[in-house]
């Protein structure tokens, strides 16, 4: 069934792409490496290949890929620093989980409230990113970074003194502090700084997998619309863009709230994926770890981002074995990889190292090419 | 008389956050780079002070200086190996090499000390708190010694950067990298001394910190890291009077949120404030605002 799906969103996605083989080559790449990457982990679980432990990090791949799509969107192709991605990734699995729980005696059928959550998790999220896509429009560069962040921040901070829980006739309450009226603890559905706990796992690998291509399609549709033209117009040249008539505050905040909106449906998939759930997951440093994923893969480079996505989330599990080390040899790796592949000097060494070693210069220097315009 | 008390405490937290966001705003407003490592290199300042201390049974004052050497060394290192390789790149490439910096940090940390927190003496450890008001106002020595440090700090940065040779260098590098090269200033030697210069007041920021709140662990940077970072946009990232006011401010809102609103949401609230500024001010209080040329 996954499959079919797959290639009608791959038929989908390609009908419009007649207009460009820019675009055309990249959806192709995109949906290529989702559907084969699909089928090589499918097949590894199936084998035995692959661990129980790396299994369990399935659905996390997918979630992070689908983030480094969507903050792609905002990074990438509106050009604009995010670093609050994890606060939108909160209030999508927050949401999700707090719709679950409620609809979990009227709708027995898991799917379909998994779909429910993730609709309440994007439009949640949206209003989000609406909310602070306004202060922001005015605001250029890093200081639109530190609103980000602040917001990410905020978000943290409410979620750690938020508290959900059901009274005896299922209905819905909240409070902001420990005391909700009526409760008992069993039924409490987010519990503050310690999170949601008991949560129902809706997620698998096949509805992330989906999930994955749905992001893929619309960021790459948008990146391919009149709108998306006009985003990245903006983006090369706000002054000229202003001067032929685009609506700079618009476009800048359509491709945040959608981007918001994406994310929060990844996390709404996130928060499905752990029966316990802290707000301390969505801090700082995981916003950080997706805007990793997005520049390792060459800001603007959809697929790129996702390869550095699922290799980056695999990374501290293969490097288990160095135990203590891991995460150091992770952050020298990282620095190691960035200076090498933006450095001019060892560009362009590694540039002239390939062309010598290979023949088919004409191959290489059109990707080096293509990775500078990104 | 409480709320006189909390005053001191915010002027105090504040101070500290104004001695890191300068190092923040020097490196910004020279590299136009956001060095998130800024954050770890007062950890390791609060960590070699530590050591030094009850290892090598230094004095605690003798320690501090230690440690301002070991920070600004560190700083220039990191320059030099992680982010001269990429200067000129962009602003991402070079802000996700200081994130990595900022990991290998935490983690070498966590490697060399433990995850354990250390329970770090104070500098003032036996000196007595002050106490007036019939005894209703408490004045600790750590707040006390924090806000004066933090104005001899402020006044000496600001006449070295006015007044002397390397400080006008640093500002026309600040201003313009290439006019400044092209009148003979050595553009590298001015970023090693803003590095230094940032990391070594990170290492004092770091002493003093921990003084205050005695707890030490390799994350213990990276909180207040991200606070004064908020400080020196706060200010206007840039400006070294605007780090001052925005660090004072932001100390007195965390402050004064903790003990009149809440302490859970404190943090909120700081960084509400923050967002409302940048809506009133988009480049923060005393930031310069830059008109765009066509």
């Amino acid at each position: 069934m996954a499959d079919r799906l797959f290639k009608s969103i791959n038929a989908r996605g390609l009908r419009g792409a007649v207009k460009g083989s820019e675009y055309k080559k990249e959806a192709l790449i995109s949906y290529g490496i989702l559907v084969i990457g699909y089928i090589l982990l499918q097949l590894g679980a199936m084998t035995g290949l692959i661990g129980h432990n790396l299994q369990g990090q399935f659905v996390p791949i997918c979630v992070y890929i689908s983030l480094a799509i969507s903050l792609n969107l905002v990074v990438g192709i509106s050009g604009e620093l995010s670093l609050g991605h994890a606060g939108f990734m909160a209030v999508g699995a927050f949401t999700g989980i707090v719709i679950t729980r409620v609809l979990e005696n009227s709708i027995e059928f898991g799917p379909l409230r998994l779909i429910i959550a993730i609709l309440a998790a994007a439009v949640m999220a949206a209003i989000a990113g609406f909310i602070i896509g306004i202060p922001i429009l005015g605001l250029r560069g890093d200081y639109l970074a530190i609103v980000t962040l602040a917001f990410g921040e905020i978000v943290r901070n409410i979620m750690n003194v938020l508290y959900f829980g059901l009274d005896n006739n299922g209905h819905l309450k909240f409070a902001f502090n420990h005391t909700i009226e009526g409760i008992d603890t069993s039924q409490r559905v987010i519990t503050g700084a310690i999170g949601a706990t008991g949560v129902t796992k809706l997620a698998t690998f096949t509805g992330a997998a989906i999930l994955t291509a749905f992001t893929l399609f619309v960021v790459l549709n948008l990146k391919n619309s009149k709108q998306g033209r006009a985003i990245m117009a903006i983006r090369d040249n706000r002054i000229a863009g202003e001067s032929i008539g685009l609506d700079v505050k618009k476009y800048k905040l359509m491709a945040f709230v959608v981007s918001a909106s994406l994310a929060g449906m990844a996390g709404c998939m996130f928060g499905q994926n752990y029966s316990t759930l802290a707000p301390v997951k969505f801090n700082f440093n995981t916003s950080v770890l997706i805007l990793v994923f997005v520049v390792l893969g060459g800001i603007g480079n959809i697929w790129g981002g996702m390869i550095a996505a699922a290799l980056l989330t695999v990374l501290p599990e293969a490097l288990r074995q160095f135990a203590d080390y891991r995460m150091l040899t992770y952050a020298v790796v990282l620095i190691l990889v960035m200076i090498g592949t933006y450095n001019p000097a060892i560009r362009a060494r590694i540039t002239a190292f390939v062309n010598k070693i290979k023949p088919k210069k004409k191959d290489k220097g059109k990707e080096k090419t293509g990775k500078e315009a990104a | 008389m409480n709320f006189l008390n909390s005053l001191i405490s915010g002027l105090s937290l504040g101070s500290v956050y104004a001695i890191i966001a300068l190092g923040y705003t020097m490196v910004y407003g020279i590299s136009k780079m956001l060095n998130f490592a800024h954050g770890d290199v007062i950890m390791v300042g609060g960590y070699v002070s530590f050591i030094m201390t009850m290892y090598v049974g230094m004095n605690g004052w003798l320690a501090l200086l230690v440690a301002m050497v070991v920070c600004t060394l560190l700083g220039i290192i990191i320059e030099r190996l992680a982010y001269r390789p990429l200067r000129g790149t962009g602003s991402l490439a070079v802000l996700i090499t200081a994130i990595g910096v900022s990991y290998f940090l935490q983690n070498a940390a966590l490697l060399i000390w433990g995850a354990n927190p250390r329970v770090f003496t104070s500098l003032f450890d036996g000196v007595g708190t002050i106490h007036a008001a019939g005894g209703q106002l408490t004045i600790t020595p750590e707040s006390l010694f924090t806000i004066l440090a933090n104005i001899v700090i402020m006044i000496v940065l600001t006449l070295f950067v006015n007044r002397t040779k390397a400080g006008k260098a640093m500002r026309a590098v600040s201003e313009d990298n290439g006019a400044a090269q092209l009148m003979g200033i050595n553009v590298n030697q001015s970023i090693s001394l803003t590095f230094a210069i940032g990391s070594g007041l990170a290492a004092v920021a770091g002493v003093l910190m921990c003084s205050a709140y005695p707890v030490l662990m390799p994350t213990t940077g990276a909180m207040p890291g991200i606070k004064a970072f908020t400080a020196a946009v706060f200010g206007g990232i840039g400006s070294i009077p605007g780090a001052m006011i925005g660090g004072l401010i932001l100390g007195i809102i965390e402050i004064f949120s903790r003990a009149y609103i809440s302490t859970e949401l404190s943090d909120a609230i700081v960084f509400a404030c923050l967002i409302i500024v940048l809506l009133v001010k988009p480049t923060g209080l005393l930031g310069k605002k830059v008109s765009e040329k066509v």
